[in-house]
């Protein structure tokens, strides 16, 4: 579950302002946010997984909300619970595919790699179809199949909430469909709740709601939202 | 702190040309001033042990630097001479045992060096193969000697003319290799021994030729008196001194007068050591007598003087590379910000992410301080055998 309530952000430069008086979204949903560019749907994902900050308002996700958090406890909520899918994959080029799955587990020591996680990332990968691609460096491979090793860097983790920013933003008509179905099934599977950040009007009817961001009125100013 | 020593790991090992000049630039930042000041060392040590292991040299006046870099180390100019009667002083002065040296001629780049059977034993050589000197003609060579140039014992050396344009100067000499000395690790590897007369053959004071008093020399004859014959210029030098021949070489002149260029004194204890030094402090001598040791240390003392400013440029140098690699260390960090943003939004920890760039730092510089240690360990190891085989 995810609800936020009386949301006010701005950047601190440029006249951007977000306000979002009120916005749950239910557990195990597939919610899609739609609407024109700077609207501020990337801005709401990232304060729904805590990476930016509110200047006024409450978000609570999963029961815990994250504005009374420090950075640290921050960090570790999002990587324990959040798994961010991104439109430019965000691969490390330097690490294999493998190692690119496994980076949770290396960055932050909440995290604990072993050789369950390890299996666990080979059956990921497996079951998205570059099971045979573990040892290559990410800079090998095709779009589709990069963006698959970011799903599965998400997925590893088990989260019960997934945020995907355009995630199919820059896959061609067969990969979105793959990469979509990935992120649906294991949103089913379990019972996580699953926000992408789509302009792929087509892609929306697969989602169970739409949240457009043409009904929240922005303004630099203090406008109200609706 | 492993995952992120992992994480550097692999950037390093991708970026291998970047990684490979950060290492090399920290290594040689590390080693050049260690491995100088180890090279330095070493050098210095192997010049002194050669000059503690001689006790006095007695030269012509001239320079004590030159005189000891020649006696020594068979280098640099020959100093002026002396004559061989200053060897006959040492010698009957009771104060001292007298190595006569002439080390003036070359034979192929090596060194010949006119001296006594008393210099192999004062040396301490021993010969590997073949025997030593015997007689008038033949040569022992130093091991490195008989490994540059593939001979040995039975074959034949050939000293050098000082110039081909001297058609009257010294002419070469054919010399018999008698023996090959051990390695003793010293000037003496690489120099060629002849006895003191062998040497003075080579410049022309002892020579042999035919019996010109002999009826069948009657066309080689010039002048002839009642007590000399002087040829003609039909008359052949022997290049070459045989057993058939040995008979027909004789002195001209007085051999005291022969030129030598040092002669080593082997004073029995300091106190003859000190009355022999008191024998050559009139200034009207014309030789001197030198004590090895502290010529060289005037030597290593401007050599530190030299090291002094070469670890200072190298210094600068080092912090100018240092300036450099931190510059790359920082635009690696520019280049990786969006790698870091993505770990910052996946949920990576401040620390953790921290460790990662700053391992990537740390690895370069173990690596670097290590492979500079694995240097040094090689330079004090080997560099006195480079040192040996370059000044000796």
């Amino acid at each position: 579950m995810i609800t936020v309530e009386s949301l006010e952000f701005r950047y601190a430069e440029g006249d951007f302002f977000l306000r979002i008086p009120e916005l749950a979204i239910e557990e195990g949903v597939n919610v899609a946010f739609i609407g024109p560019s700077g609207s501020g749907k990337t801005t709401l994902l990232n304060l729904i997984a805590g990476i930016s900050l509110p200047r006024a308002g409450r978000i609570v996700t999963n029961d815990v909300e994250l504005t009374l958090l420090d950075d640290g406890a921050r960090r570790n909520f999002r990587i324990r619970n959040i798994g961010l899918v991104f439109q430019e994959f965000e691969l490390l080029e330097y690490l294999t595919v493998l190692d690119n799955i496994l980076l949770p587990y290396r960055i932050n020591p909440a995290m604990r790699l072993d050789q369950t996680v390890r299996g666990r990332a080979t059956r990921l990968a497996e079951g998205v179809g570059i099971g045979d691609k573990l040892s290559r460096y990410a800079t090998k491979l095709s779009q589709g199949e990069k963006q698959r090793v970011a799903v599965c860097r998400a997925l590893l983790p088990d989260p019960t909430i997934i945020l995907a920013d355009e995630p199919t933003g820059n896959l061609d008509p067969n990969n979105k469909g793959r990469v979509l179905d990935i992120l649906f099934e294991y949103a089913a599977r379990a019972g996580a709740t699953l926000v992408t950040v789509t302009h792929d009007h087509e892609l929306v009817g697969r989602f169970g709601r739409t949240v457009d961001f043409r009904d929240f009125h922005q303004s630099a100013r203090g406008g109200v939202g609706v | 702190m492993t995952d992120a020593l992992y994480l550097a790991w692999r950037y390093l090992a991708y970026h291998k040309v970047k990684t490979a000049i950060l290492v090399t630039s920290i290594t040689l930042i590390v080693f050049l001033p260690v491995g100088l000041r180890v090279l330095v060392r070493q050098s210095e040590e192997q010049l002194t042990a050669r000059a503690e292991a001689t006790p006095l040299l007695v030269g012509a006046k001239g320079s004590p630097l030159e005189l000891a870099l020649n006696s020594l180390y068979f280098e640099g100019d020959v100093p002026e001479t002396m004559r061989y009667a200053q060897a006959v002083r040492v010698d009957t002065s009771g104060l001292a045992l007298a190595i006569p040296l002439y080390v003036r001629f070359e034979a192929q780049g090596h060194p010949i060096v006119g001296t006594t059977l008393e210099y192999f034993q004062f040396r301490g050589l021993q010969v590997a193969s073949g025997t030593g000197l015997t007689m008038l003609g033949d040569c022992v060579l130093g091991a490195r000697v008989a490994e540059a140039l593939d001979v040995g014992p039975g074959d034949r050396v050939v000293s050098s003319p000082e110039s081909v344009f001297d058609l009257a100067g010294v002419y070469p000499l054919g010399m018999h290799v008698r023996g090959v000395l051990d390695f003793s690790d010293s000037p003496d590897d690489r120099a060629i021994f002849v006895d003191l007369k062998t040497a003075w053959v080579i410049e022309g004071f002892v020579h042999g030729h035919a019996d010109l008093s002999a009826p069948e020399a009657r066309g080689q004859v010039l002048q002839r008196d009642s007590t000399n014959v002087v040829g003609n210029a039909s008359v052949v030098q022997y290049q070459e001194i045989t057993a058939e021949n040995i008979e027909e070489f004789h002195f001209h002149g007085d051999q005291a007068e022969y030129p030598i260029t040092a002669v080593i004194a082997v004073p029995p204890d300091q106190r003859a050591r000190t009355i022999l030094r008191g024998r050559y402090s009139s200034p009207d001598d014309l030789v001197q007598i030198v004590e090895p040791t502290s010529v060289i240390d005037e030597l290593l003392d401007a050599v530190l003087t030299v090291q002094t400013f070469v670890i200072a440029a190298v210094a600068v140098v080092g912090v100018s590379t240092l300036a450099t690699a931190i510059l790359v260390f920082m635009l690696s960090l520019r280049l990786r910000h969006r790698e870091i943003e993505t770990m910052r939004k996946i949920g990576g920890s401040r620390a953790s992410i921290g460790w990662v760039m700053v391992s990537e730092i740390v690895v370069v510089i173990v690596v670097g301080v290590v492979l500079a240690g694995g240097l040094t360990v090689l330079t004090s190891r080997f560099g006195s055998a480079v040192i040996r085989a370059v000044i000796f």
